[in-house]
């Protein structure tokens, strides 16, 4: 009994030793993928800690949930990876204060005018699909619907997947009030729906599927860190439904030149140069020719479709209720 | 005198064990109601997925119960080489994590998968998963292990001295079924019915992925999804509340359902059975022979994809690895330390109460359990601190539906044929625990034990709503890896993950088999 507490105790002790340094600690909430070895964070960590002479600590979790609960006592400074899709309630919770910094060179594919919140990458939703298996790849997503029902696609469940969610939008942003038709003939082809995108992508890339729900960007890795060149996604005429990778400052932040200088250096071009091949996705504010080389000749979609967070949170229930209905039949 | 001294420590320790049950369970969900805006209001939706939810869970029961009748009999009737490597080979499908399985299970009934590939031989339709067969069959898959186990403890607990007066009374093997089988199954099957009820009423990903669609929606999307999107912890709260009361429900109804048995004592010899003829022979060896191959397929399969990184994994998964195993036996201490209390209290008491409660944490959402001690620890440490522990405890708490299933049925038959001896005897408190209670339940809390420590080897758990960027468990790490597209790895993580978990279910299962099966 007292080696199990005592081994409790250790436990518990070894997480707090990585705090006793003396210097101050910017605390940076992130979705848990990021602050991976195998995610963006640890670069990010590296290259902010040369230059604030502070500590950067990544906490992970379902960062917006967690934000609620801790409500005005959270320990946050800075929140990383949020998206367009929740920044209405991020918003209305009154934690976040303005980014007061200038956003006017962004090479984002729309306009950005938002006070509070900086992207530092962005995407596409996108269906991807092996290129030597699928030749005549679909250019648009009523191609797609009009495809033979056995072309199995595997998508995510849009109530506990954010991919899922940007589908459900995209189908409403192309389809508008018809978007139950366009659910009832896309939904033969649907081999199933998963919870998150791992296990949807896991399957297509085991060969189960034929296509997968994910981003223009996915066939980067394969491209740069496997030199697979057969994933490829498919480009719609329609325009594809852009996905935005945010980062907010916390209004009651103990740490707020800190968490200034940390807003600042996610737009400076060490960090923006790193998030392609990090992130796998196109950075927020770098110049084409500076792209990886993988990055630089994908194919990118010549519209870019988009709700703002009032529109995107007041589609949300009808649009899900609507896919119910379609999934349903 | 003595007697009264025995029982008041029996009844001390086994409260304060069902209290932390309680406060995991219901605790953490009245902190999350508390901290809700409002009350929950449940929609057309909700009532779908608590429909769906009880129909899956019946059905996967009891099928998974139907199907492991014949094998564990066929195991508790032969013996030969290899059983015991196949027994606890047979126990790794219960401890996979979802997402290893999914992908496991796919590998082979997928649309590209073996069976779809050797039906396309012979220019037969590949065949689909998808649909609420395929929900069913994954839960048979996870659940048909567990079953056979819990129903095979029951066969061993026949004292071989009931065979060998059936078999000189001339007993062929229908007589033997009605007056000792028959009676056992009674006993067993209704726990074991209501342990796999319990699990897959709050599964999740595995009817998501495998069922094709929101058809194949439960109670704990609804949760996930009211937590996760609307931030409505009332609505959260008030769907736990409901997951936990159709868990109650059906544990009550179980338990009436179990009537004990009566086998007597025996010697401890080993079973030798005499009834024996071709057709049974035929039987027991199909009822093996599918049994295997239905689970080591798909384990194959993993073991397979895993492979070829597995040597060349990050060191961040090996350390991972350890922080796992650590979690893994830290939480097996913990199961032990709680279910034996509630098992001695709950075979002391005449109320069937506390053997329910200590099944109630399976039917408690994990989700609820993580957000509620969350929000009851937050304003006091960093959570992050306690990430390991909690993981562990949480665990403890999640396997406590096993290993009690294992544990009462033994610990009543012991007290029931040696209780009076040792009364007489003045032998309580620890004297009894040494001498009587732990060389009895040797073989049953092995296996419990083991099952906990797999359990939470495999478990994701409540770790994600703790950790930080450095103290991921391997679980979390195999999705990490799957997250940063790395899937190759994430399926050598995999495998890590199998062979720990089996390692550590086989030292615990082991330990308490030394002796007693050969």
């Amino acid at each position: 009994m007292k080696t199990a507490l005592s081994f409790v105790a250790g436990l518990a002790l070894t997480t707090t030793a990585a705090l006793a340094a003396d210097k101050p600690v910017l605390q940076v909430y992130a979705p848990d993928y990021f602050a991976s070895e195998w995610g963006p964070g640890p670069s990010i960590e590296a290259g902010f800690e040369a230059q604030c002479g502070c500590d950067l600590e990544f906490v992970t979790g379902d960062v917006m949930p967690r934000l609620m609960l801790e409500g005005e006592r959270t320990e946050a400074d800075v929140v990383i990876g949020l998206n367009t899709d929740v920044t209405a309630r991020a918003r209305a919770s009154g934690l976040f204060a303005p980014h007061g910094l200038d956003v006017s060179g962004l090479t984002l594919p729309v306009d950005w005018t938002d006070d509070t919140f900086v992207p530092f990458d962005y995407s596409y939703t996108a269906f991807i699909y092996d290129n030597t298996k699928i030749t005549d790849a679909p250019t648009s997503f009523d191609a797609l619907l009009a495809m033979p029902d056995d072309t199995k696609i595997v998508i995510q469940d849009p109530r506990s997947s954010i991919s899922g969610l940007a589908l459900l939008l995209w189908v409403k942003s192309i389809y508008g009030d018809k978007a139950d038709e366009a659910w009832a003939k896309l939904y033969p082809k649907i081999l199933t729906v998963t919870k998150g995108w791992s296990e949807a992508y896991g399957m297509f890339t085991d060969g189960e599927a034929d296509m997968v729900l994910s981003y223009v960007t996915s066939p980067a890795y394969h491209i740069i860190a496997e030199e697979d060149l057969t994933k490829s996604a498919a480009i719609f005429d329609e325009g594809h439904y852009l996905y935005v990778d945010l980062v907010g400052k916390i209004a009651n932040t103990d740490q707020p030149e800190l968490a200034d200088a940390f807003m600042a250096y996610v737009l400076s071009e060490e960090f923006q140069s790193g998030i392609a091949t990090s992130n796998w996705s196109f950075p927020s504010k770098l110049a084409a020719e500076k792209l990886p080389e993988g990055f630089a000749n994908l194919p990118v979609p010549a519209k870019a479709l988009v709700f703002s967070e009032e529109e995107a949170e007041a589609i949300r229930k009808p649009a899900l209720d609507e896919w119910l209905a379609a999934a349903s039949k | 005198m003595a007697r009264r001294r025995v029982q008041i420590n029996r009844t001390i320790l086994g409260a304060v064990a069902l209290g932390v049950v309680v406060c995991l369970t219901l605790g953490t969900l009245i902190a999350v109601a508390m901290r809700a805006e409002g009350a929950g209001r449940l929609g057309p939706a909700d009532w779908a997925a608590i429909r769906f939810t009880l129909w899956q869970a019946a059905a996967s029961a009891t099928l998974s119960i139907l199907l492991a009748i014949p094998v564990a009999r066929a195991l508790a009737r032969r013996s030969f080489p290899g059983r015991s490597v196949l027994i606890t080979l047979l126990g790794a499908p219960f401890i996979l994590p979802v997402i290893v399985a999914i992908l496991g299970l796919i590998a082979v009934f997928g649309r590209t998968g073996l069976i779809s590939q050797a039906l396309g031989v012979f220019g037969i339709e590949p065949i689909s998963v998808y649909g609420y067969h395929g929900v069913i069959l994954a839960h048979v898959f996870f659940n048909l292990p567990l079953a056979t186990r819990l129903i095979l403890q029951g066969w061993l607990a026949i004292p071989s001295e009931r065979f060998r007066l059936a078999a000189s009374l001339g007993m062929g093997p229908s007589d033997i079924a009605r007056t000792l089988e028959r009676p056992m199954l009674r006993e067993v099957v209704p726990g074991a019915f209501l342990v796999i009820f319990l699990i897959c009423l709050t599964s999740f990903a595995v009817a998501l992925a495998l069922g094709g669609g929101p058809k194949a929606t439960t109670v704990e999307l609804a949760i996930y999804e009211a937590f996760r999107f609307d931030f409505d912890l009332g609505r959260a709260a008030l769907l736990a509340l409901v997951q936990f009361t159709l868990g109650a429900t059906a544990a009550l109804l179980a338990l009436r359902v179990a009537i004990p048995g009566d086998m007597g004592t025996g010697l401890d010899r080993a079973v030798t059975r005499w009834d024996d003829t071709r057709l049974l022979r035929v039987q027991d060896v199909t009822a093996i022979l599918l049994a295997s191959l239905f689970l080591i397929l798909p384990l194959t399969m993993v073991v397979l994809d895993g492979l070829p990184r597995l040597l060349t994994l990050p060191a961040e998964v090996f350390s991972a690895a350890a922080r796992s195993v650590m979690v893994a036996l830290l939480s097996a201490a913990v199961t032990l330390m709680l279910s034996l209390p509630i098992a001695a209290f709950a075979v002391r008491s005449t109320s069937r109460l506390v053997e329910g409660i200590g099944y109630l944490t399976i039917a408690a959402s994990p989700l609820v359990i993580g957000t509620g001690l969350f929000i009851i620890v937050f304003p006091f440490v960093k959570p992050s601190d306690l990430a390991l522990p909690i993981t562990a405890v949480v665990n403890a708490a999640m396997s406590l539906p096993f290993t009690l299933r294992a544990l009462v049925p033994a610990l009543t038959a012991i007290e029931r044929d040696y209780g009076k001896l040792a009364d007489g005897l003045g032998m309580t408190g620890m004297a009894r625990l040494r001498h009587l209670w732990l060389p009895r339940l040797r073989r049953p809390m092995g296996f419990a034990l083991g099952l906990a420590a797999a359990l939470s080897m495999g478990d994701l758990g409540v770790i994600a709503m703790f950790a930080d960027g450095s103290n991921a468990t391997l679980p979390l790490q195999l999705y990490r890896l799957m997250t940063a597209y790395r899937m190759e790895d994430a399926a050598a993580a995999a495998l890590l993950l199998l062979a720990l978990s089996l390692a550590l279910f086989w030292v615990f299962d082991k330990g308490g088999r030394v002796d007693a099966d050969r």
